[in-house]
Formats: structure tokens, sequence, C-alpha cells
């Protein structure tokens, strides 16, 4: 194909970067998904045949909540320093990212431990059950692939392959985790202030 | 490929690659087009599955008390016709169009992710081969062979203690992994859209084909997920002995029905549009004019992509809402017939003074248009809530929404198929062959659901396997099974033309029709690499400038 020729209103031509767009298109399907998920949650509140409620058995889950909320002005930093090229920065809070990660999943298999054996709360006792193991779970199933993402890239960092041009990249995953990260906003307020 | 498809010497033993090697080759592709042509003819082969089980409904109810099937096999016809034409032909071969043509009409090399494009066809595929496998659960776990609880699903009727065995898991687990497909595929075609653009196409010059593709994505983003979301708590029901559909525990059945619909209606669309895409392109190039009102069509398709999120308790008039929620629904969905009928009126517009050429593309992109007005006057008669009481759960909506996705939809993709076939394989479909394929299509098509109108108005149910006689349904449903006959025959004539027309059809040059996109600015079909060069675009039709550069389109835009 001969090219065709340039129209007289040439203009410089700029267009957004594709990882950054996708990430955008993904989480409005991911979106999508919690707003089920989250429907379903509210409108079960109070509907369980049987014990136990809410009341009885949640209790707000403050320190997992500063784990996660913190960890996106972690992650945040980090993409910030490795855009400047300062790695050595970036790999520090990209780790304090995980472990604050780490702490919330821990926190997760705390509450979960407590309800199945304590409580004898199951997926299968009631509505209750249903709808909190689904929706947590379904949360806490995506800070799992996150984490996934973050250890990747932080095994690339300790083998001191993560540099500066890597940076859209990370800003990929980063938008991911607070992506995530608002969601727990929202599961917190339907599960631990509004359903209770 | 030579001109002519004949190599000047006979190719040796090396030339020719093993076919173990091509099937590799097809296997391990990432290339837009090849995917784009696996997603067709994966969907044309689920074409003929759909078409056979629609043929045994319609053997079963030709005449009044009739057995050729059981009353389950029939539901289980139903129920998988109705998944397979939607989630196995409608969604994948709409997925092949705009794979193959959007990287093409937007002038890239290829799409933003292509192996994410891979990943979608591949998961898309097998989720489909473990659909079907539903069939065989008797010989596998035991039960009854496939789901029958309607493409819709209702809850409890999907609850294990009404659908014991283990079909309607396959139809739950298939129809997730199918929608990963179509959510990866969706994210991958609209970041393409908005990042892969050549140089010069700005959102106002896209081809509408490309814009309709785009708002289309978002829907699917927004429709097929929900989905996969009901569907994954429908799996945590049936598998791990949840209770969200479960009425015996507390569990709402309106629930899944409002979750199904807020995917189901949109997804109305997202099989329309790119219909009305097809036809945005067809009807400019077959009549010699630009495309009447360009930026309306794209502000109707927008649009409608906004109403049709909020029209989906319309299929729920009788579910007994409040009047409140009756109303908002009623007037959501007639709203919806606005920008419909702005674009009927552009095609018309468009058509209007033009030197228009019935070529097949064409004849069919005309039929849609009469056909498709009767399927959107039928849909603004069932917005009509004291309407719906009265015909719903009939055959007159089974005609409705065959009206849509047949009349409109199926026409559309074949008008789709005779324009752009040639761009993929370097040879023009056979005009004869498509003309016969046309008119025992129309024929067929009209005959078989023309009379379902009146068998519903009658107040023939949907879904029941068998009638009575004498009560005025025998004429209505024979006559509608008899038109099957000619769809198959017409059917008959289209894969014998794709067939014959692949090795003998005339050889069909960059741009057969004299069109305008940048589809047809590449050799047919295009190589790997798509263009030599990289196109700038200053119009919405950059060949036309090209071709006529003393009166390019950009001193009228």
């Amino acid at each position: 194909m001969t090219a065709i020729p340039v129209s007289p209103a040439t203009v410089p031509w700029t267009l957004p970067r594709r990882g950054p767009v996708a990430i955008l298109f993904f989480i409005l399907a991911e979106s999508a998904i919690f707003a089920v998920f989250v429907s379903a949650y509210l409108y079960y509140i109070g509907r369980s045949l049987t014990g136990p409620t809410p009341r009885e058995v949640l209790h707000f889950p403050v320190v997992m909540t500063v784990c996660l909320l913190s960890s996106s002005l972690t992650i945040h930093t980090a993409k910030r320093a490795l855009a400047r090229g300062a790695t050595a920065t970036f790999m520090r809070y990209w780790l304090a990212t995980i472990l604050l990660g780490a702490g919330f999943l821990y926190g997760t298999a705390r509450e979960w431990y407590e309800l199945i054996a304590v409580h004898h709360l199951t997926l299968r006792t009631n509505l209750f059950g249903s709808t909190y193991y689904a929706l947590v779970g379904l949360h806490a199933s995506h800070v799992i692939a996150g984490m996934g993402m973050l250890i990747i890239v932080a095994a690339f960092g300790l083998m001191r392959r993560v540099r500066a041009e890597h940076a859209e990249r990370v800003d990929v995953i980063s938008t991911y985790w607070h992506f995530v990260d608002v969601v727990w906003i929202v599961v917190v307020t339907v599960v631990y202030v509004v359903g209770r | 490929m030579t001109a002519t498809g004949i190599p000047l010497t006979a190719p040796t033993e090396k030339d020719v690659p093993s076919v173990f090697n091509r099937l590799r080759d097809w296997a391990v592709t990432v290339d837009h087009k090849q995917l784009g042509v696996m997603y067709i003819v994966f969907a044309l082969g689920f074409l003929v599955v759909g078409g056979i089980e629609a043929t045994l409904i319609r053997l079963q109810l030709a005449v009044a008390n009739n057995h050729v099937v059981s009353a389950h096999a029939f539901n289980v016809l139903f129920t998988m016709h109705g998944t397979t034409m939607v989630f196995l032909v409608g969604m994948p071969i709409l997925a092949g169009f705009a794979n193959y043509l959007v990287p093409l009409q937007i002038g890239a090399r290829d799409v933003a992710f292509p192996r994410l494009n891979s990943f979608g066809f591949w998961v898309t595929c097998f989720g489909g081969l473990l659909l079907n496998a539903s069939f065989l659960t008797p010989a596998l776990v035991g039960g009854a062979g496939g789901p029958d609880v309607g493409w819709f699903a209702y809850a409890p009727l999907t609850e294990p203690s009404y659908s014991p065995g283990k079909a309607t898991d396959y139809w739950v687990i298939g129809l997730i992994i199918v929608g990963f497909g179509s959510i990866a595929g969706a994210v991958n075609i609209a970041t393409t859209i908005l990042s892969m653009r050549a140089p010069g196409m700005t959102l106002g010059r896209m081809p509408l084909y490309t814009w309709i593709t785009l708002v289309v994505q978002c829907m699917i983003l927004v429709a097929v997920s929900p989905l996969t979301a009901a569907l994954i708590l429908l799996l945590l029901d049936r598998a791990l002995g949840a209770h969200f559909f479960d009425t015996q525990a507390g569990g709402s059945a309106v629930l899944w029905q409002h979750f199904f619909w807020i995917f189901g209606h949109p997804e109305v669309y997202v099989l329309m549009l790119p219909g009305f895409g097809f036809v945005s392109e067809i009807i400019p190039v077959f009549s010699r004019k630009v495309i009447f009102g360009y930026p309306v069509m794209v502000a109707a398709t927008v649009a409608i992509g906004f109403i049709s999120v909020s029209v989906w308790a319309h299929h729920m008039f009788s579910v007994g809402m409040s009047p409140a929620a009756n109303t908002f629904f009623a007037i959501s969905t007639g709203l919806v017939a606005i920008p419909t009928g702005i674009k009927l009126f552009n095609w018309l517009g468009t058509m209007w003074g033009g030197r228009i050429q019935l070529r097949t593309p064409m004849l069919f992109a005309i039929a849609f248009l009469i056909q498709f007005l009767v399927a959107g006057i039928t849909g603004v008669m069932l917005a009509v809530v004291p309407f719906n009481w009265q015909l719903t759960d009939t055959y007159f909506v089974v005609a409705h929404f065959h009206f849509v996705l047949v009349g409109g939809l199926l026409f559309t993709i074949f008008a789709a198929v005779y324009y752009w076939y040639p761009k993929a394989t370097g040879r023009m479909l056979s005009e004869r062959l498509g003309k016969w394929h046309f008119w025992l299509f129309v024929i067929g098509f009209n005959l078989t659901f023309i009379p379902q109108h009146f068998a519903g108005m009658l107040g023939m149910p949907r879904r029941v396997y068998t009638f009575l006689p004498e009560r005025g349904l025998e004429i209505w449903n024979l006559s509608s099974s008899i038109g099957v006959a000619f769809q198959l025959a017409g059917g008959a004539c289209f894969v014998w033309n794709l067939i014959r027309s692949f090795r003998r059809g005339a050889a069909a040059g960059n741009d057969p029709w004299d069109a305008w996109t940048l589809e047809w600015a590449t050799s047919s079909p295009p190589p790997v690499y798509n263009f030599a060069g990289l196109p700038m675009v200053g119009s919405r039709r950059p060949l036309w400038d090209l071709k006529h550069p003393e009166d390019p389109d950009w001193h009228y835009e």
C-alpha cells in the first residue's frame, strides 16, 4: 500500500497508553461484578431465617482497614520513586506494601477462623453466612491476586531488574491495588456498618 | 499467492507446510485476523448446532399432539438453543468481526494485546465445548443429559433440589468461562480503539462500525460481568450449599431475575448494535453516498448504550413489581425507540437519492431495515405494561425477539459476510448463490416468524412442548415449521457459497466495492503486518481522499 497523503490539518498525534487505558476498562468490569455481590448482600440483610446474626459475631476490623488503606499510600510512594529512578526507595515502599497486604490477609484469616470454629458460621448456615463469605471472599481473592502481582515485581526488583522504564507497568498494578482498596471501603461500610 | 491463485511452478515439498504445521500455526497464532476468522468459523459451527436444535423444536411443534421428542428433551432443546445462539453464535461471531475489522479500519498493526486476544478466543472455545459437554453427563456422571432450566435459568428451578445431576453445573461453569472470554475481548478491543488509531484518525473520523464497536465493548463490560457474578453466586448455591436463590432458606427468586436481566437486556443491544455498525458501512457504499448524519448516528449509539442499562425489568412486568417500577421501565423502554428510529431514518436518508446497487450485501441490509422495523414496533407494543400482561410468555414474544435477532441481527451478519469475505479471502462470493440464499432466507424467515405473532395473540404459551388441536393454532404452527425448510435451504446455499468461492471465486482485488474505509486500502487478504506504510487520515473517508485528491472530504467535514 502506498501511504495515504498527509491531510492539510495534520495535528501532533498522541494517544493514551494502552496499559493504563486497559486497566480502567478492566476495573469497569470488576466494578459491575462487585456491584452484584454488594446488592445481594444489601438485599439479604436481616432476612436470615436462623442465627447467628452479624451483630452477634462481627467486629469492626480496625487493624485490617488501617493496613489496607495505608498500603495505598506506600504503593503510590513506591510508584513515584520508580518514575524518578530511585529504585532503592521504590523497593522499600514496595516491600512495605506487601507486608501491609499480608497483614490484611492475616486479619481475614483470623476472622474467618473465629467465625467457623467458634460461632459455627459457614456458607451453608444462613443467608448472612452465604452473603458474607461471598462478598468478603470475593474481595480477599482480589487482594490475593494483587499480592501475586506485587510479589512478582518484588522478585524482579530483588534481582535489580526493575528500572525507571518499567514505571508504566508498575503504575498499572498500583491502579489495580487502589481499586481493591476502594472496594474495601465499600465492603466495610456495607458489612460492618450498614449490615450490623 | 498470485492474483489468479495458480502458482507458476509446481510447489516443492519444502514449500507446502505439513498439515501438522498448519494446524500448529492456527493454534499458536496471536494475529488478530486469524483469531477473527477462528471466532467466526467457531460461531458458524455452533450456528449449525443451534439451527439443528431449532429444527427439532419446530418438528415437534409442526402439528398438534406431536411426539417427535419427549417433554424433557424439548426443555433441553430450547434451553440449549437459546444459550447456544446467544453465547456461542452471536457473541463470538461479533467478537470475530470486531477482531478482524477494528485494527484494519483504524489503520493499526494488530490489537492492543495480541496474546490476551488469543486467550479470549481459546477460553470462549473451551467454555463452549464444556457447555455442550452437558449433553454427555449421563454417560460421564449420571443423571439426565443437558440443562433444562431455560436460557434465563430462573430460580429456584436451578437449585439442586429441582435440578439434580450435573448438567446444570456444566451450563453454569461453561457460561462463567465464556464470560471471562467476552470480558477479556472487550477490554482488548476497547483499548485498541482508544490507543492504536492511525495518525489523524480522531474520534470524530472513526468509521461508524468502529464507533459502535467501542460503545458495545463498554456495554459488554457492564452487562456480561453481572451475569458472571450472578452465575458465581448460583455456583456457590449448587456446589457449596449457599442460599442465594434457595427460597426454602429465605433466598429470593426475584433477585435472580433482576440479576439475569441486568445482563440480559443490555445483551440484546450488545448483539444488535454491531449489526447497526455493519449496515452503517454497507448502505453508504452501495448507495454511493456518504452516511447521512454521522454525528447523530454516534450520539444515537451512545444514547442506546446508556438507556439500555435502565430497561431490564421490562422482562418482569408480570412478576408483581410496584406500579412506580412498572411505569419507570415502560417509559425507559419506550425511550429506546427514539435513537433507534433516528438510525433507521438516517439509513433511509443515506439511500435517498443515491445510486443504489442491489448486490447481495445491500439486499440483506434492505431486508434488515424492513424486518427490524417490525421488530421495533412489536418491541414498543410489549413495553406497554397492560399489553405485556396479556402477551408475556406467549409466542408473540418469541416472534418479537426472533425478528430482532434473526430478521435484524442475522441478516446484517449475512450482509457483513458477503461484504467482507473478499477482504478476508481475496475471493468474491458468488452473486447467483447469494441471491438464492437471500430469497430463500427472506421467505423462510417470514414464513416462520410472522405466524408466531398470531399464535401468540391466540394465547399459545412459550416453552410448551405440544399443543391441543382445534384451538386455531395448527395453521400458524405448521406454516412456521414449513418456513424452517426454506431457511435450511437458504443456509445450505450460504455454506456451499462459502466453501466453493474459497477456491473458485473471482479474484477480489484490494477494493472490490470501491469503498472508503482503510481496510480496503491494503491487499486481500491483508499481509500479516496489515499496512506497509502508516496511513494518514484526514477525514472520515480516507480512501476517498486517496482516490480523489482533487476533491477530498476534509473540504466538507
